[in-house]
Formats: structure tokens, C-alpha cells, sequence
């Protein structure tokens, strides 16, 4: 299950610079870390974050393990038009979520 | 010229504490207030406490049909949000039919055994965390408030004792640092009053949401004290003291704690 | 008296074989150096209208909530195209890159990020005509008390 969480106003004024939060859940383990074997535990981050509106990219961001378990990114966006705003996480051992959420613009 | 900055800085984060824990303010609070701002403004915001991603889960559990019953707790217990308020501030609690405290994990494990005829949830497991962290996020903003049931009464002081009894390799008491050295500095950390007001906790250190019995077991290990296995009675004991110690401050759950 | 000896030079050598592949692993501030430079090239990187914003004292360097603001109209003949995040001492420099535009209208990225020990941390911005502004904190990273048991 994808356990995401995802905050955007429902409804906005054309023109107004809404603020995105998006909140996943992941280990973002390091790969720097031994394990209680002493063997180091293998590095399982999300490397890529992206932010489209109405498929148009809006946001990216490229993640390291510098970035905190469980991924919070929050950034701002023109309300321009209504529709979907989508999300995709990507990263090590083929992880993928994507989310979306509607707005109605004004 | 840095590093005496920096060495100021410190003198005068120690000397705030100092004068913290000079001033005699007895008072009760929360480990939410010896906090930083910024992890103050953490748990405080739904859409940033973490502890939520595992609130969010725990509410597609609670609609989820399981076990051989297949009956979600729903189906008996409708909307969380109107039966369920309150629950999480009046455990540990001894349920109907039984002569032992459980604590909410406990309960909710009953429930699913008694009723859903389903197994057990293991402690700790993210399912068990994420429909205590629900059940517990109903009664946010409550008083603790421990039942007035006088058969929990010789518990409770089972866990008074606990709570002050001497243990392992550095012979200290959770008294010892939490009564009579609250507010004072361990290293860099501020000692905390041990509230359980924000239970289940999404710790930093953890780097996910744990239960009091996982945050009760670092204390042991931070005393050099061997943990009590995982099902003993102790943790509930404890806990037992520990809600009637807290008895009126307002739960924050899912809390957020360094 | 002997055993006792030995066993301390067993520590210190245990010591030294744990530690010795984590520092070489580490960033360094030339490191972070060479990593800025990957970045922003032979242009100059001059301080100022960016806003970096993390706790003095942090709590648990696990997770440290950090916020970049950056001045900018953000339109489309004049925006902050990008946003990268860089420390010294973690074991590697980069800490994220952050690409962004017009459509933003506001040039603030909020995340959360791990530090390994007390660093400075440096935000730079890279405008959309070419030029590169930063903002540069150091920050205390205390150690938690009581943790959990591995074993």
C-alpha cells in the first residue's frame, strides 16, 4: 500500500501561489549504515520527486541520503487552471508511487 | 573567533537551562515543550507530522474486514471518530470479563482475537502501530484521564514502585532523571518529565512512529538495565503509573519527539 | 593488570579499523568544494538573497526541517531555476538539487534532512540569467539520550 500524504488547497483563485506539501513513507536507508550483523545495510533511498499540473511538470527534485526517512517536500505553485495535480516518487529497488490530487481554480 | 562564538553559545544555552531549573517552576509539562520550535510546528501541522502517514493507515484498517469473522472494527463500531473519542486517554484499563490492565495495543488485540476471530497483531508492527495511532488521534486535545476503577489501584502501585525502584548497571531510577532532574541537561538534551501525553510517537531518533513500551525499553537500555521481555507485565505496570502522573495534561497524539 | 592492557589495545584497535573507512568516506569541505563546483562552474557565487532557514541547535540530526527562500519574481525572463543544498561533514556533499520555475511564483522549498554531526550547510541559488547566490548556516547537532538496543 502507498502510504502518501498529500496536502494542496481544494479550491483557489486564479493567480494565487498555493503552497504543495507531500509527505511519503520510505526508510530513505543511507547505505552508510551497519546493520546488527556489521554488514551494512544497503543504501534503499527515493531518488527522484516530481510535481506535474495537468501533466505539466511543475517541480523537481533530485534526493541523496542526506534527505530524512520518510520524504517531506513542500513548494509553492500559480494557480492557473483547475484540474489534477500529480506526484511520483521514484528510487532504488525499483520503487515507484504516484499520487494525485484536484484542484478547482477560480 | 568561531569556536568562542560557539562556546558562548553554549555557556548561555546552559546557563538558560540553569536558570530553568533554578526557578522552581514544578510545574507539569509536556516534552512538546521542551522542543524547538520547528518540531513543535512538526506535530503540530497534520500535513508535516509524520506520525499521520501512520493515522491515515490505521483508518483503512479500522474500514478493512479481517479475520475468520471477516468483520472490520467499523462494522461494530461505526465512525472512530464519534465512538472512539476518548478511548485513548482512559487506558491502560482492565476490560470487561478480565481481572488484568491492558493497555490500548492490548485492547485492540482482544478485540480482533474476541471478535474479528483474527490473529493477533504482533507489538510493533506498523498495522498494530497504525490503528493505535488512530484510535489515539480521537482523543487528541483531551485530559488523560485514568478510570476510576479501584481494582486498578494495586497496579498502579506496582508501577509506582517500578518507577522508583534502582536497576541496572548505572543504578538508576526513571525517578532519578525524570523526577528529580527534569529540565536539567543530559549533553545537549534537555531531560524530560516522561509524560506518555503523545503516545504513539513519531521519534526522530527512531526515524518512525514507536509505541511507550518501545520508548520504555530505550530507557532501560539507557540505564544499562536488561529490557523486560517484550510481553511482561511491567510496561503495562508502568504505564498504568505513568497516565495517573499525567492524569489531565492534554494527549498530542501521534506526538512528535526528538 | 596485563589482560586489562590488552584489552584497551584491543578497544583502540577496534577503534581505529571501525572508524578509519567511515571518515575517508565522509564529506570534507573540499569535497563540498568540489561539489559546489560541479554546480556552478567558474562562475562567481556571491552571497546574499537567499534565506536559509534550520534550527541552531538541533535536536536529532536524524531529521532537521530546513527551508530555502529565495528572492525572485519568479517570471519567466527572471526566475530561480534551481535550488541545490550542499554540507560538509555527512558522508557525502549533496544533500539535494531542487528544479523549479515561473509557474512556482514563489521560490521557497521546504524539506527534511539528516545530519551526521554539527556542519555548516550552504544553499545555492542559480537565477535564470546565470547567476549563483548563497546563504551558508552552522548548526549544532545535539545526540539523543536514551536509544534503542541494535541487538
Amino acid at each position: 500500500m502507498v502510504n502518501v500524504l498529500i496536502n494542496v488547497p481544494k479550491t483557489a483563485k486564479r493567480g494565487d501561489v498555493v503552497e504543495i506539501k507531500a509527505l511519503i513513507l520510505h526508510p530513505m536507508e543511507t547505505g552508510f549504515r551497519p546493520g546488527t550483523n556489521g554488514r551494512i545495510i544497503p543504501r534503499n533511498i527515493v531518488e527522484r520527486f516530481s510535481a506535474t499540473w495537468n501533466g505539466t511538470e511543475i517541480f523537481r527534485m533530485t534526493m541523496t541520503p542526506a534527505i530524512a526517512a520518510n520524504p517531506f517536500v513542500s513548494f509553492f505553485a500559480v494557480a492557473n487552471e483547475s484540474g489534477t495535480i500529480g506526484f511520483r516518487w521514484s528510487g532504488d529497488e525499483g520503487f515507484l508511487a504516484e499520487e494525485s490530487v484536484t484542484i478547482t481554480v477560480a | 573567533m568561531r569556536r568562542v562564538r560557539i562556546g558562548l553559545g553554549l555557556a548561555s544555552i546552559f546557563a538558560a537551562s540553569f536558570a530553568a531549573a533554578q526557578s522552581g517552576d514544578s510545574s507539569r509539562h509536556s516534552g512538546y515543550q521542551d522542543m524547538g520550535p520547528a518540531l513543535q510546528k512538526m506535530q503540530d501541522d497534520d500535513s508535516a507530522n509524520p506520525g499521520m502517514l501512520f493515522v491515515q493507515a490505521g483508518e483503512a484498517l479500522w474500514n478493512q474486514r479481517t479475520g475468520a469473522a471477516n468483520k472490520a472494527c467499523a462494522d461494530c463500531h461505526r465512525a472512530a471518530a464519534a465512538t472512539m473519542k476518548g478511548v485513548a486517554v482512559r487506558y491502560p484499563a482492565i476490560p470487561p470479563g478480565t481481572a488484568k490492565p491492558v493497555d490500548l495495543e492490548g485492547r485492540i488485540n482482544l478485540c480482533r482475537t474476541a471478535n474479528q476471530k483474527a490473529e493477533p497483531l504482533a507489538g510493533e508492527s506498523r498495522e498494530l502501530l497504525a490503528l493505535t495511532a488512530y484510535l489515539a488521534r480521537q482523543s487528541r486535545g483531551l485530559p488523560i484521564a485514568p478510570p476510576d476503577d479501584p481494582r486498578l489501584g494495586p497496579f498502579r502501585e506496582q508501577g509506582a514502585e517500578l518507577y522508583k525502584r534502582r536497576q541496572g548497571q548505572l543504578n538508576l531510577a526513571c525517578a532519578t532523571c525524570h523526577d528529580a532532574n527534569a529540565g536539567k541537561k543530559l549533553a545537549g538534551v534537555t531531560i524530560p518529565q516522561a509524560h506518555p501525553d503523545g503516545y504513539p510517537v513519531y521519534r526522530l531518533e527512531w526515524q518512525s512512529l514507536g509505541s511507550l513500551k518501545r520508548r520504555l525499553r530505550n530507557c532501560l537500555v539507557g540505564i544499562r538495565a536488561e529490557a523486560y521481555a517484550y510481553d511482561a507485565p511491567e510496561y503495562v505496570l508502568l504505564e498504568l503509573y505513568l497516565m495517573d502522573r499525567a492524569k489531565g495534561m492534554k494527549l498530542e497524539a501521534p506526538g512528535v519527539r526528538p | 593488570m596485563t589482560p586489562r592492557l590488552e584489552r584497551r589495545a584491543f578497544l583502540a584497535a577496534a577503534a581505529v579499523v571501525t572508524v578509519l573507512p567511515w571518515t575517508s568516506a565522509r564529506a570534507t569541505p573540499a569535497s563540498m568544494a568540489a561539489a559546489i563546483k560541479e554546480v556552478t562552474g567558474d562562475a562567481s557565487v556571491r552571497e546574499g538573497r537567499v534565506i536559509l532557514d534550520l534550527p541552531p541547535l538541533i535536536e536529532n540530526g536524524n531529521t532537521v526541517p530546513l527551508t530555502v527562500s529565495v528572492e525572485s519574481p519568479m517570471t519567466v525572463t527572471d526566475h530561480i531555476k534551481a535550488i541545490h543544498v550542499f554540507n560538509e561533514k555527512n558522508p557525502q556533499p549533496h544533500v539535494f538539487d531542487a528544479t523549479l520555475g515561473p509557474r512556482n511564483g514563489k521560490a521557497v522549498i521546504g524539506t527534511r534532512i539528516k545530519l551526521g554531526d554539527s556542519q555548516k550547510i550552504i544553499a545555492i541559488a542559480e537565477t535564470s540569467t546565470g547567476e549563483f547566490w548563497s546563504a551558508s548556516a552552522d548548526v549544532i547537532v545535539t545526540l539523543a539520550a536514551c536509544i534503542e538496543d541494535l541487538t
